[in-house]
């Protein structure tokens, strides 16, 4: 809401006021929060001038210009071009000399132009930012100025005032109308208020115009129309303007002045917050009937566009040239019909003050996307009680400005609103704020705010209760919490006491939330870096990342209402975003990339098959329904993922350090595990987007598969962009944090010796070692304390499709030293098994 | 056996005073003399091997009157003693002079480049997000989390924001396709408000750090995806003065003991009253001053009763800011695509340790 002080002045004693700066500050502390603080833009000289000369003269480009002279209070004229020709010697124009700079830090200085030596300029309205219609300058005679050369223009046009933007929170849309921020100033420096709305209004009568309320379908039960004012005004001069006074705070409010009619009721809703229309009367056409859309219904609105209108869209309507109602005339409450505006031949106008549904209207203007300046309002709540204010207002000053007659004729149709009454706890402020208001401050603050509070008689445990009359124009005050929030920001939030709350002590973080940073910590130790991507991601993703048409990562969720088409799912894994990070920094200029991402990720597919229950606000669901709003909220695991590009040890002068391959991103893994007191274990896998022979499945203890890691796909890294060889990793952290933890310790440490023993094992070639370590493990048993595979070794050695596998088995008992036979035979057990299970033989 | 010498074989009678401390000052300068340990060794052989004078005397001792015997031998022994002191104390030192030798040559050069792997870097957003959660910890709240995917009666209705309500228009919601399926990716934390008072119920005091969406297009100051930190406090007896203490504590524990906030009235419709809040930035960038942080307010009690908590026997505060803003203030962080690039010099200015 544009606050032009200028205008605000007209209802409270401004002079209170030595800062705009400082005002826009105190409106904050009591909710009206600055958006804008519009100054003026215009800085001297600027000055009223006489034109004395004005001379045509036509130029080689065809132009037309005028070489003149004006009297700007000087001892000599001075000589200026001016290009306009809608004034003439005598005029008093406006003048700026070199020096002034105009809106837009545009400068005047003396400059040569058409063969003269232009001194200054005779300014437009537009190059004043006082309107952007008006081709020729200002003559200001035409805007009912008067003035003497030299006098300074800029507080003569008003160019010296200021305008605060404020923010109004939607639920205060009284808060949108100068009565309003009056009202808010008179409370903020304690000054008495006196309603603008407060005037004399007209007595209905059975002659005013027609106007049938046939609302077939209320939402929510509340009628779209709860009261419409009509009155007429006939025989307005259509050549009658809009006076400067008006149209300059119309500007200054941030509304373009159009014609007076139209303006006069802009200017209305500006000051007392109640959107009016007025429409031609010769146009109407029988009863004005306000009735909700039927089916296929179209209207053409004021901005040239068709619109098909819903059921639920309250209409205006008039009986055209067929029955009651055939006729659409606007979409009330949001925008008019370009058919019945008035024009510039209109004499006869009917004025039109309603009060419709704040739900109706937020729904028909949301549905048709045209947030206009009376949907804003309505949507916020209009005070219901405006109406015939309003009307009358608007048809005073249709008769002051455009010589218009008000008919006798007045209609009301609906019912007038009764205020609504609260009870009230005196001590609920003090319960809640944390500040001792006693209970008759408590009453003289919401005075302050524009109710009317008085205590009755409460009951032993209540206390003292204060019965409050809420004002119609305060629909948002609908319990007793909304008062406090009135006495507060009344007495001032800064009296508000800083206390520290005793929480009762909590157990600290969860398992689950220190195992996340842990593992974070870990891989940032490990040398890479967390980023963080955006969760949205494509099917033409899962094509470069090679996975198969039946792969559950392939169901996603897709949004509505995506920033982009080609972006429009959540991402199922984290490789899917994540490897845009690795394809960015390299882009720029990096050759060894290692990052890693921790989040959620959404599992696609419909949990439920029906909508996620709603219920209204402060509707406590039952278990069950609270089960199934829970219930359609897809699963979102909690994931960590790694790519490593380039070299993991770092190439210089310290040596040739060491590319990442598929093992290093099997090893963060296992160390992810370790670090949750996991074991796992690997197995080879073929899984997109890894390389088919280099990627290991990682399953938990229980056999569970909770991530791969491995190299990627040469073609996955082809189709992105990546290093060739780039090496990742994911894992679902929350399935290894299901598992139960598997250290196992039997209380103390072994300190007897170890034995040590190594083998060299020929085996198939394509035995995976740790299917070997696994055998060997089992049968050594539990003195079998470590066991290290140190060389695998194929080649003229061992036969063609065998392998040499070299182990290392450490030996140790828990109770005594054992003996190198004893050492022997567990080796031997060990052997003998991995020779049953997998043709393995010992090379001697 | 013979046993080079550069020294007079000459024997020296074990009873002459004089020839013997001739000998041993002999061998203790020849000792001094000696540079470095092949020196002290042909030194060592010169004046204690067999054939040193010394030696010799000594077995000279064999043939005396037994009259003279004992004080030849006291006198030889003590002089050899005496000598072999000098090089063993020689040796020691020469020792220890090649051992420094060594060390010198060893000697690399520390300034060299030392890393061998690169320098991980956990993402300043996250390090904040936790240090948040440890201020709130150590005031006894504890940390709750929610999806980010959301059922859209937790993000609003829950919240006391009817399908009609104006705030919720200003929410840019993305909303899951068919738009009917009531699901949206939350817009703010809040609905972990919710969740939180359903599950752990009451007396609550929780802090949710975490992702929310809005449909913004990534710009200097805008991301559609960011983070917020809500806090909720739900308990007996509860005020606005217990909210502006905990902001006040918060605003310390991130910008300094000369922090502190201020609350001005607006409008959320899970709160009321509600307030805009404020906190005091002596970092300032061109002076101290007051700088938005975030909305908060008493609960609402729909929302209390929506979680089945009566509101006339419990009352509290909620609050919420957003991450990445205290983030920007904080660390003087210009435009927001720094922060969600992934570009690797941006996390390796925070490293560990935002």
């Amino acid at each position: 809401m544009r606050v032009p002080l200028e205008w605000l002045s007209e209802y409270v004693d401004l002079s209170v006021v030595d800062d705009a700066h400082v005002l826009a500050a105190e409106f904050a502390g009591i909710g009206l929060e600055e958006e804008e603080y519009i100054g003026p833009d215009v800085t001297g000289p600027l000055v009223v001038g006489r034109v004395v000369t004005a001379e045509p003269e036509e130029h080689s480009n065809g132009k037309t210009i005028n070489w003149c002279t004006v009297d700007v209070g000087e001892s000599d004229p001075r000589g200026i071009v001016c290009g306009a020709h809608n004034f003439g010697p005598g005029d008093l124009v406006v003048t700026a000399l070199p020096g002034a700079v105009l809106p837009g830090g545009f400068a005047i200085a003396a400059r040569k132009t058409y063969g003269h030596v232009s001194d200054g300029m005779i300014c437009s309205s537009r190059e004043l930012g006082l309107g952007d219609d008006h081709d020729g300058i200002i003559v200001l005679s035409d805007l009912g100025l008067e003035g003497a050369p030299g006098e300074d223009a800029i507080p003569l046009l008003g160019l010296d005032r200021v305008t605060l933007d404020v923010n109004v929170t939607p639920d205060r849309g009284y808060q949108l109308s100068m009565r309003g921020i009056a009202r808010e100033f008179a409370m903020l420096k304690s000054q008495d208020f006196a309603d603008p709305a407060d005037i004399d209004t007209d007595v209905p009568n059975a002659s005013g115009f027609p106007v049938v309320l046939a609302d077939s379908a209320p939402i929510h039960d509340v009628p779209g129309c709860s009261r419409f004012t009509a009155l007429t005004v006939t025989g307005i001069d259509p050549s009658a303007t809009t006076p400067f006074w008006m149209a300059r705070r119309l500007l200054e409010a941030g509304m373009r002045p159009i014609s007076l009619t139209v303006d006069i009721t802009n200017y209305v809703m500006l000051e007392l917050g109640q959107p009016l229309h007025a429409y031609d009367a010769q146009k109407l056409a029988g009863p004005i009937t306000v009735r909700r859309a039927r089916a296929g219904e179209q209207l053409v609105t004021l901005d040239d566009v068709t619109r098909k209108l819903d059921p639920e869209d309250l209409l205006i309507t008039d009986a055209g040239t067929g029955e009651d109602g055939s006729r659409i005339i606007g979409l009330a409450g949001v925008m008019g019909s370009a058919a019945l505006e008035v024009t510039d031949t209109t004499r006869d106008v009917v004025i039109e003050a309603a009060h419709f549904d704040q739900v109706s209207i937020a729904r028909t203007a949301r549905r048709h996307r045209l947030p206009s300046e009376a949907a804003k309002r309505f949507e916020r709540g209009v005070d219901p009680a405006l109406g015939p204010a309003a009307a009358r207002r608007a048809a005073d000053l249709m008769v002051e400005l455009a010589g218009g007659t008000l008919s006798a004729d007045a209609t009301e149709a609906g019912t007038a609103p009764t205020p609504r009454v609260l009870e009230m706890p005196a001590d609920l402020p003090t319960s809640r704020v944390g500040v001792a208001y006693a209970a008759d401050e408590v009453v003289a603050l919401l005075a302050a705010v524009g109710t009317y509070a008085e205590a009755v008689a409460g009951t032993q445990d209540s206390g003292t209760v204060l019965r409050v009359t809420v004002p119609t124009w305060r629909p948002d005050l609908l319990t007793p919490v909304d008062l406090v929030e009135e006495v507060v920001r009344a007495g001032g939030y800064d009296r508000i006491p800083s206390v520290e709350p005793q929480a009762p002590g909590g157990s600290g973080l969860t398992a689950a939330q220190r195992a996340r940073r842990r593992v974070s910590n870990l891989l940032a130790a490990r040398g890479l870096s967390e980023v963080l991507t955006y969760p949205f991601t494509s099917q033409n993703r899962a094509d470069e990342l090679l996975l198969p048409q039946d792969d559950e990562r392939r169901t996603m969720v897709r949004l509505a209402n995506p920033l982009g088409e080609d972006r429009p799912l959540m991402r199922s894994n984290l490789l899917a975003t994540l490897l845009d990070a690795v394809v960015r920094n390299t882009g720029r200029g990096f050759k060894d990339v290692a990052v890693f991402e921790a989040g959620l990720v959404t599992e696609g597919g419909r949990p439920t098959d029906g909508p996620g229950p709603r219920f209204a606000p402060g509707h406590h669901p039952t278990a069950d329904e609270l089960a199934a709003v829970l219930r359609s909220v897809p699963a979102q695991p909690f994931h960590i993922a790694g790519v490593m590009a380039g070299h993991i040890e770092l190439p210089g002068v310290l040596g040739d350090g060491r590319r990442a391959d598929a093992h290093d991103a099997i090893d963060l893994v296992h160390r992810i595990a370790v670090a949750n007191g996991q074991s796992i274990r690997a197995e080879s896998a073929a899984r997109a987007p890894w390389h088919p022979g280099r990627c290991a499945r990682l399953l938990c203890a229980d056999g569970a598969v909770f991530g791969f890691a491995g190299e990627l796909h040469p073609k996955v890294c082809e189709n992105l962009g990546l290093p060739a060889r780039t090496v990742a990793f994911e894992v679902d952290l929350d399935a290894l944090l299901a598992q139960p933890d598997t250290r196992d310790w039997d209380g103390a440490l072994s300190t007897y010796p170890v034995s040590r023993q190594d083998v060299a094992l020929v085996v198939d070639a394509q035995l995976p070692a740790g299917t070997l370590t696994a055998t060997l493990r089992a049968a050594a048993g539990e003195e079998l304390e470590a066991l290290e595979v140190f060389d695998v070794y194929t080649g003229d050695q061992v036969p063609e499709g065998r392998k040499s596998v070299a182990l290392r088995m450490t030996f140790r008992a828990a109770d005594r030293t054992l003996t190198a036979d004893e050492a022997s035979a567990l080796r031997q057990k060990a052997t003998d098994a991995a020779a049953a299970q997998h043709g393995a033989e010992v090379r001697s | 056996m013979s046993e080079p010498s550069a020294v007079d074989p000459t024997p020296i009678d074990p009873r002459d005073d004089e020839a013997v401390s001739a000998a041993v000052d002999a061998a203790l300068q020849a000792f001094a003399a000696a540079g470095d340990l092949e020196e002290l060794k042909l030194a060592k052989i010169a004046h204690t091997g067999d054939r040193s004078p010394l030696a010799l005397a000594n077995r000279g001792i064999g043939g005396l009157d037994k009259a003279d015997k004992a004080a030849a031998g006291k006198l030889v022994g003590q002089s050899r003693g005496r000598v072999n002191r000098a090089l063993a104390e020689r040796q020691g030192e020469l020792e220890a002079k090649r051992e420094a030798e060594v060390l010198v040559a060893e000697s690399i050069d520390v300034t060299l480049p030392s890393a061998r792997s690169a320098q991980g870097a956990r993402h300043p957003l996250q390090l904040l997000q936790e240090q948040i959660a440890d201020h709130f910890v150590g005031h006894g709240w504890e940390v709750a989390e929610g999806p980010e995917m959301e059922a859209e009666w937790l993000n609003f209705d829950s919240l006391n924001f009817g399908p009609d309500h104006p705030a919720r228009q200003m929410q840019d919601t993305f909303f899951v396709d068919p738009p009917e399926a009531g699901l949206v990716l939350r817009t703010h934390t809040s609905p972990v408000q919710s969740r939180s008072l359903l599950e752990r119920g009451v007396p609550l005091y929780v802090v949710c750090p975490g992702k929310v969406f809005r449909t913004d297009e990534l710009d200097a100051t805008h991301t559609p995806v960011f983070h917020q930190v809500e806090g909720i406090a739900i308990d007996k007896g509860l005020t606005m003065a217990h909210l502006q203490g905990t902001l006040d504590a918060f605003a310390r524990a991130m910008f300094g003991p000369d922090s502190r906030t201020r609350l001005r009235p607006s409008f959320f419709p899970f709160t009321e009253p509600s307030a805009e809040m404020d906190f005091w930035f002596p970092q300032k960038v061109g002076g101290a001053g007051w700088i938005e942080w975030g909305g908060c307010g008493m609960v609402h009690p729909n929302v209390l009763r929506a979680a089945g908590i009566d509101p006339d026997e419990y009352q509290g505060f909620a609050f919420g800011m957003g991450i990445e803003r205290t983030l920007m203030l904080r660390e003087g962080i210009n435009d927001m695509h720094d922060m969600v690039e992934g570009d690797l010099r941006f996390s390796a200015r925070f490293g560990v340790n935002a």
